[in-house]
C-alpha cells in the first residue's frame, strides 16, 4: 500500500514566504512578519485599536487590540508533531490575551476575537479609558467619528461602575494655531507625539506627568504650528485633538465625505471633501501610500473658502459693447455670441492662456478649440514656488504634467504670448481659469486695450472684470475630471457639490463653445457629454493615455509616466520599511 | 579564614550562612578595597579570567543560579540570549534599584561591600564579553553612590576595572547612572528606558528579554545586585559545589529581609529551602510581638499574594502522599511558596499581626501602586487609582458590600492586560486580600453606601432631586 | 474636587518656596556646561540623551529643583528638546519642580514603614517644622516650612523596611525614628545651621 505523502500546509505556505493563520476557526495564509491586527483587518475581522497606526512605531500601550492567541504545543525534545486530517497542528490557547499591534503571525497561530478571554479584555480596557473621560459626548466635535464611541457600542458594557471622582485636566488648550487641546478626552495613544516625531521630524509634543496624570502637553512658549500640525487631529481616535478651523461648525453625520484630489500643488494629494448640501465644511487627507500616505499639509487643507466665497461667479457676464459694463447673461445666448465672436477673430491675432489648474479633459478641449479656431499661441501658466521636502511641491499647478502630456506645453512660450500682448500682435485673449493679471504678469491696462478678452473662471479677478465675456466655471470641488501628479499618476477628481448658481463645469463650457464654433463636429466634441467620455477619446488619441479609463484610474490613481520626480515623504517611508 | 566578628546586635542568627552578607555588620570592615582584598576579593574574577568566558557561563548555568530580583529566571541561561553572531556591543546592567517594599538586601551590599558587587559585574561582562556596564542606583541611595563611585575608582586603579583588567587584554568600562525615584525603572525594559534618558516606559514585549534587543538597540543582560554577588560566589566555589547546596531548583543562598510584626525584623542569609517561614519567622525572628499572634505574610515582597496564617495548605510528602499544613511549614525556597498561590520573589516577608487591618494594608499598597504606576499603559494607568479610591472608600466606611467585589473585579480586569508586570504586581494583593480577608471588608461596608454619592458632581446633583438630611 | 490642571502652564512657572534663599538660583555657567559635557562623555558616542538624568542631578544638587529656565539648556546640553525634558522631570517623583528647604525630610510611609508609625511621624514631624500636612498634595508631594528651613515629603519604600519608620534628611538615612530621635534629629541639623 503506498500513498502519495500529501504536502503539508506549512510547507505550501512556507514556499510562497507565508503563514498559516487560524482566524476565528478559519485558515488564511499571510506574509512572514504581517502584524496579527493588519492580519485579521485584511479577513474582516476587525481588531479596536487606539494606539497602534500603520506608519507609526508601535507603542503598544492602549491594550485595546488584546486578541486571544494560540500556538501548537511545545513539543517534547525528540517528539514529532502530529498534524490532523487537515494538515495542522493542534491549537494550545494561550490564558492571557496579547496585543495584536505589536505581535506578528506565525505558522500554525491561532487568533480568536469572538472568545470570552478578548471580548472580556475589550470590555475591560473600555471600561477603563471612559473612568476619567469627561463623557461630553453630545458637544465633542469628535462624536460620530470617535473611536471610544464606535469601540463601546460594538464592546463596551451597557453599564457604568465607575463612582468616583474624575481626574481633572486641562480643557481647551490653544496648543497651536490650528489645533485645540483637551486632556481630559485623551486615552494618552500619543499617536500626535509619534507623528511629530518621527514624520514630521519635530519634537513639539510630549507627554508629561506620571500615572493617571500623564497628559499630553506642547512646550510653554512652544506651539505645535508645523504646517502639518492638523494631521494630529485626523489621527487622534478620540475629541483630544480637534481643529480649530472645523470644530463647532458642523456635525460630522450630516457631512459627506467625497475622494477627491488636492489642487494646490502637483503632489495631488489625495483628500476627502467634506460638505453638507452645497456648502464645503472641511478637508482631510485620504491614504495614497504612493501620493501622501496618510498626510497633508495644513494650508492645503484649509484652503478650500473660495469654494463657498461670495466672490464666486455664477452666472454669465457679457458687455454689449466694449465701453458697456457687464451685464448677466443666459448661458444659451452667450456661448452664441462667444463662437460667433471666437470665429471672426483672426487666429494670428489671437491666443490662449490656460491654466495647469484645469483638468486633462478641459485642456484637451481647449486645445482641440485652439486648434479648430487656427490659434497657434496657447500655453499655460507655471507657478514654482519652494518645495518643502514633505508633501509639496515645487510646482504649484496641480496639472502641469497633464498639460504636457494633452497639450505638450510648459510655459516656456508664456513671454512671447505676452510680449506679442504688449506690442499689439495679439488682439484676442482667451483666458481659461486663470488670473493673468497675476503669475502671467499681463497688466490690467493691457488687458482693457485688447480687442476681445473671454475668460473662464470660477471667481472675480482683475482678469474677469476686464473681459468682454466672462463664463462662470466652477472649483475642483464641483467637477469631475484627471490630473496628472509631478510623479506622472493620473488621479482622479469627483464632484463633492453641485456647480454653485448658474456656474457650469469648466469641461461643459468649453465642450459647448467647441460644439457651436465648429460645424462638423470633432470626436472630441461629440463625445464630451462627460468629463469621463473625453477621457475616453483622450485615451484613444494621446498615447501616455492608452488603456486609461476613469475606471482603471480608480480612487488611487494609474502610473501612466515616470517623470523621475519622487514625493520626498513617500520616499522616507518607503525606507523605513 | 578568620573568625569574623559583627557588630554588638548584628550578630547572624547561628541558622544563617552568611555568604554575601559575610561582611555586612562586620567589625572594622570598611567599603574599601583594601577590606576587600584582605577578604579575599578579586580572587573569583582572576580564576574566571583565566577561563574562555564561554566557560564562564557553563560555570554559572551548571551552578543553577537564579535571578534575585523577583523573577528568579536562571542566570546563565539569560546570557546564552544574546544572538548568535551578534556583532553589535553588548551592555550589562546591574539592577540597584532596589524598591519592592519589603526588600533591602542590595542596600547593604552597596553601601558597605561595593567591591563584591563590582568584582560580580566584572565577571558577568567578561562571560558575555560587554565592554560597557552600568550600574542603575536609585535615587534613594545618594551615600551608596558615592561609595560606590569611589570603589569603582579604587578597582580602576588596582586594575580590576578599565583598560587591559589583570593584563588579559579585557576592557570594560563601568559607570553609574543614579535613577529618580521610581519603582518602574526596576522593571528592566523601563529601567533601559532610564538609561537611555526617555520617560522609563516598560518596553512592549516580545522581545521578552533584552538580552535581544536592548539598551541603545543592542543585546542588554540586566542582573539584580544579588545576583551578580551570587556570580561572584559561583566562581569562588565551582558551580558543582554551588548547585548541590540548597534547594535543588533554587541553590545557593538567599538573602531574607523581614519587615513588620516580628520581635528581630532585619535580614537574613540562609541556605535556600533550608528553613521553613515558621523557623523563619518564630526562631531567626523571635516570633510574633508581646501579646500578638501572626495574622498574615506577604512572602515576597508587596507585590506578592498575601497568604493567611490560618490558611489550610496541601503538600505533598516524599512518598506522594497529602498532608495539610500552614504557611509556616513551606520551605523558603524559590518555588514552594509558589506552589500554594504566592511567590518569593525578591526575598521581603512582611508579616502582620492580629492587631492590623487587611483592609488599611491594602489601601496602603493601592497608594503606592498608584503613585508609582508609570501610566504608559491603560489599564494599570486608570485602574490603579480606581482601586485606591475604593480602598479608601472601603477604610473610610463609605462603602457598600459591592465595591468589595468591584474592588476585585477591576483587579482581576488588569491582571494580564498591561505591558509589563506591574499590572500584576498591582493586581495580586488586591486580589489576596479581597478574597482572603472577605469578611474584614464587608465589615467596613454599608449596603445604604450604595445610593450614596461618591463624586462631587454627583453629591451637587443629588441636591436637586433628594432632601439632605 | 481638585483644581483642573494644565499640565501646559505647570511646567511655565516655577512654584515660589521659601527655601530659594538656601540655594542660589539657576545661571548656566560655563563651568556648569563643562561640568554637564563630562557627563555627556559618560555615555557611548552620540547617546547624548542618556546623560539627561545625571544633568538634572547635577542642577537640582547644586540649585535645589529644576526651575523652568533651567529646562531648556538641560535639553540643549543632551541635544533634546524641552518637551522630551519636561516629560523626564515631570515623571520622576525624585526630581523636584519646586525648591525644597534647606534640609530635605522624606518620611516613608509604604507598608512595613506605616505600620512602625510612618504616618504618625510625618504628622509630628509636620507640626515640629510648622507645616501643614495637608499642603502635601499629590500634585505637589512637597511642602516647605515658612522659613525655608525644612521641607517634608512623604515617599513611598527606601528600601530599609526591617528597620522603620525610616527618614531621609538631605543624603542621609536615619532608621527606626521615634518621635524622640526625631526630636533630637531635628535639632541636630537646626544646630547646623
Amino acid at each position: 500500500m503506498s500513498f502519495e505523502q500529501p504536502i503539508l500546509p506549512k510547507d505550501a505556505a512556507a514556499a510562497e514566504g507565508k503563514v498559516n493563520v487560524q482566524i476565528n476557526g478559519t485558515w488564511y495564509r499571510f506574509p512572514k512578519g504581517t502584524r496579527i491586527a493588519d492580519a485579521c483587518n485584511s479577513v474582516g475581522v476587525h481588531v479596536p485599536c487606539f494606539c497602534y497606526h500603520p506608519k507609526l512605531s508601535v507603542a503598544g500601550s492602549c491594550r485595546m487590540c488584546l486578541v486571544e492567541q494560540g500556538m501548537p504545543p511545545r513539543l517534547a525534545p525528540g517528539a514529532t508533531p502530529t498534524y490532523n486530517e487537515d494538515g495542522y497542528q493542534t491549537i494550545q490557547w494561550m490564558p492571557r490575551a496579547v496585543v495584536a499591534c505589536a505581535n506578528t503571525v506565525a505558522e500554525n497561530m491561532g487568533i480568536r476575537t469572538n472568545g470570552t478571554v478578548c471580548t472580556q479584555a475589550r470590555r475591560a480596557v473600555l471600561e477603563f479609558l471612559l473612568t476619567n473621560h469627561p463623557l461630553d459626548c453630545p458637544i465633542c466635535d469628535q462624536a460620530g467619528e470617535c473611536k471610544l464611541q464606535e469601540y463601546t457600542a460594538d464592546y463596551g458594557s451597557p453599564t457604568h461602575r465607575f463612582t468616583e471622582a474624575k481626574i481633572k485636566k486641562g480643557k481647551h488648550i490653544e496648543i497651536g494655531p490650528r489645533v485645540n487641546l483637551d486632556q481630559e478626552r485623551c486615552v494618552l495613544c500619543r499617536r500626535c507625539v509619534r507623528f511629530m516625531k518621527e514624520i514630521v521630524g519635530e519634537e513639539v509634543l510630549g507627554v508629561v506627568g506620571r500615572g493617571g496624570h500623564n497628559a499630553i502637553a506642547c512646550y510653554p512658549g512652544k506651539t505645535l504650528d508645523s504646517n502639518y500640525s492638523m494631521n494630529v487631529v485626523d489621527i487622534c481616535p478620540v475629541g483630544a485633538m480637534t481643529s480649530r478651523d472645523f470644530r463647532f461648525r458642523m456635525r460630522v453625520w450630516f457631512l459627506k465625505s467625497t475622494p477627491t484630489i488636492d489642487v494646490n500643488c502637483g503632489t495631488g494629494t489625495n483628500i476627502f471633501v467634506w460638505s453638507r448640501e452645497q456648502q464645503v465644511y472641511r478637508i482631510t487627507p485620504r491614504q495614497n501610500d504612493e501620493v501622501n500616505s496618510c498626510w497633508m499639509p495644513d494650508d492645503h487643507r484649509l484652503n478650500y473658502k473660495y469654494i463657498n466665497s461670495e466672490r464666486r461667479l455664477l452666472t454669465p457676464l457679457m458687455k454689449t459693447d466694449a465701453q458697456a459694463p457687464q451685464r448677466a447673461a443666459a448661458w444659451e445666448p452667450v456661448i452664441k455670441a462667444v463662437a460667433e465672436q471666437l470665429r471672426l477673430c483672426s487666429p494670428a491675432q489671437t491666443a490662449f492662456i490656460v491654466s495647469a489648474r484645469l483638468t486633462n479633459e478641459e485642456l484637451f478641449l481647449a486645445g482641440n478649440l485652439a486648434r479648430l479656431l487656427g490659434v497657434e499661441a496657447l500655453d499655460i501658466v507655471p507657478r514654482h514656488d519652494e518645495a518643502d521636502d514633505m508633501l509639496i511641491s515645487s510646482d504649484r499647478n496641480p496639472n502641469s504634467v497633464g498639460a504636457q502630456i494633452v497639450l505638450h506645453k510648459d510655459g516656456s512660450t508664456l513671454d512671447n504670448i505676452r510680449r506679442s500682448i504688449k506690442l499689439g500682435k495679439i488682439r484676442n485673449l482667451v483666458v481659461l481659469g486663470e488670473d493673468v493679471t497675476a503669475e502671467a504678469g499681463i497688466s490690467a491696462g493691457q488687458l482693457a486695450k485688447l480687442d476681445y478678452l473671454l475668460v473662464v473662471d470660477h471667481t472675480e479677478s482683475a482678469t474677469t472684470e476686464a473681459a468682454d465675456v466672462v463664463l462662470p466655471g466652477v472649483t475642483f470641488a464641483e467637477k469631475y475630471g484627471t490630473m496628472v501628479n509631478v510623479a506622472g499618476r493620473i488621479q482622479r477628481l469627483s464632484r463633492a457639490i453641485a456647480p454653485l448658481g448658474g456656474a457650469r463645469a469648466d469641461w461643459e463650457i468649453l465642450a459647448a463653445l467647441l460644439r457651436e464654433c465648429c460645424g462638423d463636429l470633432p470626436e472630441a466634441a461629440a463625445h464630451a457629454t462627460s468629463a469621463q467620455k473625453v477621457l475616453d477619446v483622450m485615451a484613444k488619441q494621446i498615447k501616455e493615455l492608452n488603456g486609461v479609463s476613469w475606471l482603471s484610474v480608480g480612487n488611487q490613481g494609474q502610473q501612466i509616466i515616470d517623470t523621475g520626480v519622487s514625493i520626498p515623504l513617500i520616499e522616507r517611508e518607503r525606507a523605513r520599511k | 579564614m578568620s573568625e569574623i566578628t559583627y557588630k554588638p546586635g548584628h550578630e547572624p542568627h547561628p541558622r544563617e550562612t552568611r555568604r554575601i552578607f559575610r561582611n555586612i555588620d562586620r567589625v572594622g570592615y570598611t567599603p574599601s578595597i583594601k577590606s576587600f582584598l584582605a577578604d579575599g576579593g578579586y580572587e573569583a574574577l582572576k580564576k574566571a579570567l583565566a577561563m574562555e568566558p564561554a566557560a564562564v557561563i557553563d560555570e554559572v548555568k551548571k551552578s543553577g543560579l537564579r535571578g534575585r530580583g523577583g523573577a528568579g529566571f536562571p542566570t546563565g541561561v539569560k546570557w546564552t540570549f544574546i544572538p548568535k553572531g551578534n556583532t553589535k556591543p553588548v551592555y550589562l546592567v546591574c539592577n540597584c534599584d532596589e524598591s519592592e517594599p519589603g526588600t533591602f538586601k542590595d542596600r547593604f551590599i552597596v553601601h558597605q561591600d561595593p567591591h563584591q558587587l563590582i568584582e560580580g559585574m566584572v565577571i558577568a561582562c567578561y562571560a558575555v564579553q560587554a565592554h560597557y556596564a552600568i550600574i542603575y542606583m536609585r535615587e534613594e541611595f545618594p551615600e551608596a553612590a558615592k561609595i560606590m563611585k569611589k570603589a569603582l575608582k579604587e578597582a580602576e586603579k588596582n586594575g580590576f576595572v578599565g583598560k587591559n583588567i589583570q593584563g588579559t587584554g579585557y576592557d570594560l568600562k563601568i559607570i553609574l547612572h543614579r535613577g529618580a525615584g521610581a519603582y518602574i525603572c526596576g522593571e528592566e525594559t523601563g529601567l533601559i528606558n532610564s538609561i537611555e534618558g526617555v520617560r522609563p516606559y516598560p518596553r512592549i514585549k516580545p522581545p521578552f528579554f533584552p538580552a535581544a534587543i536592548g539598551l541603545y538597540g543592542c543585546p542588554t543582560i540586566v542582573n539584580n545586585v544579588e545576583s551578580l554577588c551570587q556570580v561572584r560566589q559561583v566562581l569562588l566555589r565551582g558551580g558543582e559545589a554551588y548547585a548541590s547546596e540548597g534547594a535543588q531548583r533554587s541553590p545557593g543562598t538567599r538573602i531574607i529581609g523581614v519587615s513588620g510584626d516580628v520581635k528581630k525584623p532585619g535580614y537574613y542569609e540562609i541556605i535556600s529551602g533550608s528553613i521553613t517561614y515558621g523557623e523563619l519567622l518564630y526562631d531567626l525572628c523571635g516570633g510574633p510581638k508581646e501579646g500578638h499572634t501572626f495574622k498574615a505574610i506577604i512572602p515576597g515582597g508587596a507585590s506578592a499574594k498575601v497568604m493567611r496564617c490560618d490558611e489550610v495548605l496541601t503538600g505533598r510528602n516524599p512518598d506522594g502522599s497529602v498532608r495539610k499544613m500552614s504557611i509556616f511549614d513551606v520551605p523558603m525556597d524559590l518555588d514552594s511558596i509558589a506552589a500554594h498561590g504566592s511567590m518569593s520573589g525578591s526575598g521581603g516577608v512582611i508579616v502582620m499581626d492580629d492587631s492590623r487591618s487587611m483592609p488599611e494594608m491594602l489601601r496602603n499598597l493601592n497608594r503606592f501602586f498608584t503613585w508609582e504606576s508609570c501610566g504608559q499603559c491603560t489599564p494599570c494607568r486608570e485602574g490603579n487609582p480606581w482601586m485606591l479610591k475604593l480602598s479608601t472608600r472601603i477604610c473610610e466606611g463609605k462603602a457598600s458590600p459591592e465595591d468589595v467585589d468591584l474592588l476585585k473585579s477591576v483587579a482581576d480586569n488588569i491582571c494580564g492586560r498591561t505591558v509589563c508586570a506591574f499590572g500584576e504586581a498591582c493586581s495580586w494583593p488586591v486580589q489576596a486580600f479581597t478574597t482572603k480577608f472577605r469578611e474584614e471588608f464587608l465589615a467596613l461596608t454599608k449596603p445604604i453606601n450604595a445610593f450614596k454619592p461618591h463624586n462631587p458632581e454627583s453629591a451637587e446633583a443629588r441636591k436637586y432631586i433628594t432632601r439632605e438630611d | 474636587m481638585t483644581e483642573p490642571t494644565d499640565a501646559i502652564n505647570v511646567l511655565a512657572e516655577d512654584i515660589p518656596s521659601p527655601g530659594e534663599k538656601f540655594y542660589p538660583s539657576f545661571e548656566p555657567t560655563p563651568e556648569l556646561e563643562t561640568e554637564a559635557r563630562e557627563y555627556v562623555a559618560m555615555y557611548p558616542e552620540g547617546r547624548e540623551l542618556s546623560a539627561v538624568l545625571p544633568i538634572i542631578h547635577m542642577v537640582q544638587e547644586k540649585f535645589g529643583f529644576i526651575c523652568a529656565r533651567s529646562i531648556p539648556w538641560i535639553a540643549e546640553m543632551c541635544k533634546s528638546t524641552p518637551i522630551h525634558v519636561a516629560g523626564v522631570v515631570s515623571f520622576y517623583p525624585g526630581i523636584r519642580r519646586k525648591c525644597p528647604g534647606k534640609w530635605h525630610i522624606r518620611v516613608c510611609h509604604t507598608i512595613a514603614c506605616a505600620m512602625s508609625g510612618g504616618e504618625d511621624l510625618l504628622k509630628f514631624i509636620c507640626e515640629k517644622i510648622g507645616v501643614n500636612p495637608e499642603e502635601m498634595t499629590e500634585a505637589e508631594p512637597m511642602a516647605v516650612s515658612a522659613d525655608g528651613l525644612w521641607s517634608i515629603e512623604a515617599v513611598e519604600c527606601l528600601a530599609h523596611c526591617g528597620f522603620g519608620p525610616n527618614v531621609m534628611v538631605n543624603d542621609t538615612l536615619h532608621s527606626q525614628v521615634t518621635p524622640e530621635k526625631m526630636d533630637e534629629i531635628l535639632e541636630e541639623y537646626r544646630r547646623r545651621d
